[in-house]
């Protein structure tokens, strides 16, 4: 870890404000990719602005429609929330696949969704569910929110204070874990809105993205036959020391498969 | 007095005595210790895996603010450090003497491995030796990296010391092939293999790390370090910082954050930090991250193997053929060139009776961190090698596989080996039959229905094993009871989780009708323990320091005998002791009393010193070739996911020997550990360096998949105690068995699930990406064919 300057402002403006003037201003959620990064001296931030302080940024909200999730709630709270459970039960079912319990009591949704690493969960229901990303400045659509490894449309300053996610009528996550990290090797979500169907895949390239061939079929026929012929190129995914390109282009039907069998339920 | 031996004596499942203050975070390991005026060490590793060095810049970091000194290898030559040398004395065939390196703690003329430590800055703090380091320009000349065995045999490798152009510090063999050749000749059916043994990262919870308190004033130095015995490390500087003067360095360690073999080694960076701390009169520390740890902490395994058995036509075995090359990585270590041969090789045919061997060892240089002992040492490697040929050998040889077994296992015993150990007592199909009906082998077949209903693989698997343990012949031990009646029992032995002070304290109250609260344990500093100690390694310390504390009682038992006879006016040949209690002539004296009376010369009889404390030095009448040999059976039951390669373990029947068992708790314990530990190389356990840039792949928890609870099922363990003849606590050694067990009775497993789909071979480690290949391929061949 290098020296960095710490703050704990009160206010979100005070927040965006200070990330911003700083040489190198990140904010602070969770910290459960922010502190290892910066122990292993790969980030190396010259302002930290912890969001902890701040009213406002956590808790969950049914509405009619959406289900809204302060960025500061922790995955464990998403996870075991009666409301969350009730409303989307594959959401809640998500949070409760991350990590281990310490992350998951330290984690937080707006971090996860921040980050936009390439194997988390998150951003696949964020994707699946059509979800609204809200920050001080704006509402971003899913679809234009991850835009790469590691990247996102935030700009320098913009710090997200909830995620709107629309309550489907039916959904469904299945996660294949790395197996060394846990994080997801391949994730599908699926979720159903009427005669429309979305699916996300997360793991598999550099950022989150949806199936709509499969999305397509669905809308066609609900059920995992549906997908289970439709296959996705390996050329640009991603390939490691776990799992080969063709291994992961496998997995993604497989687990789209599953997923779609298990919404269909 | 009866009643506490029953409940606390040997064989009672006793609880740990150490638990309770480790659990509540009381333990100390040695971040936890900080001393006044402590200044702070961090190192420049190597960022490449091969490279000759043509200058280490040193100005700017000297420079930086809070820094006291740099030190390059340069500075511990020019004062003389001395070099690191392995002390095997193993031999080449034609009596060519094994390669030996000579390791300075900071190389000067090239790197070896990635993540070698090339230099060092000490400053106040933590942060500011961090940020120095990163000051220093090292100037080197990259050259070609090779990280397997396999190439580093290879015709125009990389050559990793100039003076051994082949990379092959020792081409041991027990013999020519000649009797094998004639064997194999006139044999019914023979059955290869072809293997590798993963190499593992020991990953013990306390990462590497060292204090080094330089005493000015004596000019004593005190090392607090993670260690599993610290007469090693205390040896080891004296000898290169000291002139070999012992009594100027002390090891202490309360607490150590696991061993598993890679804590019994000296590393550089401890000789370094001494030297740092000696050269400056300072106290320094030194806390490795994780990452240090994984690129050099010595690492486990990794073997390719060649195997063949010859069979008569009865399924008889008539000789083995095994051809392994080691990859000992980038230096020749205490033991990692031997591991193969003393370690695995003691039992290398496993539970078997083999006529005839013929065992060849290449012990590949490449740069890579060494290996070195780590949990089962050689020996997990030799069983793994043995019951995967023997799994397939009952398949071609159309004999079931445990019949096949049952009429290959030693029956006659003392058996002497082809490497000749004697192997003193067990009985192998017991253990086997144990298995079978705690697995309940019988009825898989229903069980398998049912998973195959669910769209999954059942497949169950079997390994037999035989164990070497209890290496090194000696131990000492002192018992000292004190006047109030409590005992001490101050050893150099060194509990790193095995739970002595239970243990010891079990083997005390019984053998002295002590109370088990009234004994205590002192370990861990080198100024306590006795002169002739060692430490806690190969499953040695119940049946080496066990013996030692038993024999030393029976010295305090006969002088005890002598104040008892004078307190009770008796005849010393007429006092009697039992459960705690001297008499004779009608009168009785408590132990108590008379460690009282010990303790008051003017109770003593004349002649005799005051106190009880005696100091044992224990040898082992057969010395080395007497060791004691656990062994057993494990039944692992899995479920493999077809489609996606995902293996669950969902049984496991462990039925071991470990001789006398002296607390079920702690070593159904010792059990579940290894299996633990042998699971996790079998299913997730995987070190990976980068073929051309030669850089571990694997450095993190992100990569380097540890098995965790939920990987794991169920563990059953049993015990078929066949008491050892070695020693009089009948103990075998219990630390290493479930890892030699668990890897074959897994990949066993595994290979019966998918034996419908045509898969005939797998390596470890067995995850799903492995899986789906094999699957995919033998798919592929089925199509084909
Ligand atoms: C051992 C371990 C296992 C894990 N396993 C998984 C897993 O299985 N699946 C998974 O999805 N994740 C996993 N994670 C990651 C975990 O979910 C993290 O919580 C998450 O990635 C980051 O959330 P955080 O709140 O900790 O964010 P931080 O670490 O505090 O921040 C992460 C990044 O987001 C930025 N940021 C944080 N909050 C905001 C905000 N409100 N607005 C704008 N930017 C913000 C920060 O500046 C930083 O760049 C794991 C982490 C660990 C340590």
């Amino acid at each position: 870890m290098y020296e960095f300057n710490y703050h704990r402002p009160k206010t979100l403006d005070e927040a965006s404000r200070t990330t911003k003037e700083a040489e190198d201003g990140q904010v602070l959620a969770g910290g459960m990719t922010m502190i290892p990064s910066m122990k292993l001296r790969l980030a190396s931030p010259s302002d930290l602005v912890d969001l902890a302080d701040i009213d406002g940024l956590k808790g969950i909200t049914i509405g009619p429609d959406t289900v809204t999730i302060g960025a500061m709630t922790r995955h464990h709270d998403v996870h075991t929330s009666p409301d969350v459970q009730k409303a989307i039960p594959a959401l809640a079912a998500l949070a409760g696949g991350i990590g281990d319990p310490s992350v998951r009591h330290r984690g937080t949704i707006g971090g996860s969704v921040a980050n936009s690493d390439p194997a988390a969960d998150y951003p696949a229901a964020v994707l699946g569910l059509d979800a609204t990303v809200e920050t001080n400045t704006r509402k971003i659509a899913a679809d234009d929110f991850f835009t790469g490894l590691f990247e996102t449309a935030l700009e320098s300053g913009e710090i997200i204070t909830a995620v709107h996610f629309k309550i489907p009528d039916a959904a469904a996550y299945m996660k294949f874990p790395q197996p060394a990290s846990g994080f997801a090797m391949v994730g599908a979500f699926v979720a159903k809105f009427g005669g429309e169907f979305r699916l996300a895949v997360t793991g598999a390239k550099d950022c989150v993205f949806r199936m709509t061939e499969m999305e397509q079929a669905l809308a066609a026929n609900f059920s995992a036959d549906a997908v289970a012929e439709i296959t996705i190129a390996e050329d640009d995914l991603l390939a490691d020391i776990h799992c080969g390109a063709d291994y992961r282009a496998h997995l993604v039907t497989v687990m789209a498969k599953r997923a779609v069998a298990l919404a269909a339920g | 007095m009866e009643a506490f031996t029953e409940k606390f004596g040997i064989g009672q499942p006793v609880r740990r005595k150490e638990d309770q203050r480790l659990l509540i975070g009381g333990g100390v390991y040695t971040d936890d210790i900080n001393i006044e005026g402590q200044v702070h060490l961090a190192f420049l590793r190597a960022p490449y895996a091969h490279a000759r060095i043509n200058h280490i810049d040193t100005t700017a970091a000297a420079q930086a603010p809070g820094v006291l000194a740099v030190f390059t290898g340069r500075d511990l030559e020019k004062d003389g450090v001395g070099r690191v040398e392995s002390n095997i004395n193993l031999k080449q065939l034609d009596g060519t003497p094994i390669f030996k390196t000579q390791r300075l703690a900071l190389p000067t003329d090239k790197v070896r491995f990635a993540g070698e430590p090339v230099a060092m800055v000490v400053a106040e703090t933590a942060f500011q030796a961090a940020d120095a380091v990163e000051l220093i320009i090292f100037d080197a000349d990259q050259l070609p990296a090779v990280v397997t065995a396999r190439a580093a045999g290879a015709q125009g490798a990389a050559v990793l010391h100039d003076e051994l152009p082949d990379n092959c510090a020792l081409h041991w063999q027990n013999d020519t092939p000649d009797a094998y050749d004639a064997v194999a000749a006139k044999a019914h059916k023979i059955v290869s293999i072809a293997l590798t043994n993963n190499r593992v990262v020991p990953v013990p919870m306390e990462p590497k790390c060292c204090i080094a308190e330089m005493n000015p004033g004596t000019g004593r130095l005190t090392i607090y370090a993670p260690f599993q015995g610290g007469r090693r490390v205390q040896g080891a500087v004296a000898d290169l910082l000291f002139d070999g003067e012992r009594d100027k360095v002390r090891h202490v360690s309360d607490n150590t954050g696991g061993g598993f073999g890679t804590r019994s080694k000296i590393y550089p960076e401890i000789i370094a930090v001494c030297y740092a701390a000696k050269s400056l009169g300072r106290t320094v520390k030194w806390l490795g991250d994780r990452s240090e740890t994984f690129v050099s902490d010595l690492h486990g395994r990794d073997q390719v193997n060649s195997a063949q058995l010859a069979f008569d036509a009865d399924g008889k075995i008539l000789g083995y053929r095994l051809e392994t090359l080691v990859n000992i990585g980038a230096w020749v270590t205490e033991n990692g060139a031997r591991l193969a041969i003393d370690g695995g090789g003691r039992i290398v045919g496993g539970a078997y009776d083999i006529p005839v061997l013929y065992y060849s060892c290449r012990n590949m240089m490449t740069n890579t961190v060494s290996t070195d002992t780590y949990r089962g040492a050689g020996r997990p490697e030799a069983n793994y090698i043995v019951e995967r040929l023997m799994e397939k050998a009952a398949h071609e040889l159309g004999i079931d596989p445990q019949e096949l077994r049952r009429r290959n296992f030693i029956k006659t015993f003392p058996y002497t080996t082809q490497m000749g150990m004697k192997v003193d007592c067990g009985d192998f199909a017991a253990c086997m039959d144990m298995a079978l009906a705690n697995s309940d082998w019988a009825g898989f077949g229903p069980r398998a229905a049912r998973s195959q209903a669910g769209g999954k693989l059942r497949g169950i698997g079997l390994a037999s094993f035989l164990e070497g343990a209890g290496g090194r012949p000696e131990e000492t031990m002192r018992v000292q009871i004190q006047e109030d009646g409590s005992v001490n029992i101050i050893c150099g032995t060194f509990s790193h989780g095995q739970g002595h002070g239970t243990v010891y304290s079990q083997i005390v109250s019984e053998k002295m009708g002590v109370p088990f609260t009234a004994i205590d344990l002192i370990q861990g500093d080198t100024d306590t323990a006795p002169a002739g100690a060692s430490g806690t390694y190969g499953s040695r310390s119940s049946q080496m320091g066990g013996v030692a504390i038993i024999r030393a009682c029976d010295i305090i038992i006969e002088k005890g005998k002598v104040i008892a006879s004078h307190l009770l006016q008796a005849d010393t040949a007429e006092v009697t002791f039992e459960a705690g209690t001297f008499s004779a002539r009608g009168g009785s004296v408590t132990m108590a009393e008379v460690a009282k009376a010990a303790h008051d010369t003017r109770r003593l009889p004349d002649g005799l010193q005051p106190g009880l404390d005696e100091t044992y030095h224990y040898t082992r009448d057969g010395g080395r070739d007497d060791q004691s040999f656990p062994n057993g059976c494990h039944i692992c039951e899995v479920e493999v996911d077809p489609e996606t390669g995902a293996v669950e373990m969902l049984a496991y029947s462990a039925a071991d020997d470990c001789g006398t068992v002296l607390n079920p708790l702690i070593v159904h314990g010792q059990v579940h550990g290894g299996v633990a530990q042998g699971i996790g190389q079998a299913l997730c356990e995987h070190t990976v360096y980068d073929e051309e840039t030669g850089q571990l792949l694997t450095g993190s928890f992100m990569d380097y998949g540890m098995p965790r609870a939920h990987h794991l099922s169920h563990m059953a363990a049993e015990f078929n105690p066949i008491p050892s003849t070695n020693n009089e606590l009948g103990v075998k050694g219990a630390g290493e068995a479930g890892c030699c067990g668990a890897p074959p009775a897994f990949v066993n497993a595994v290979l019966d699930a998918l034996s419908s789909l045509g898969v005939k071979h797998l390596d470890m480690p067995l995850t799903p990406n492995n899986i789906w290949r094999a699957i995919h391929q033998a798919k592929a061949e089925g199509e084909t064919h």
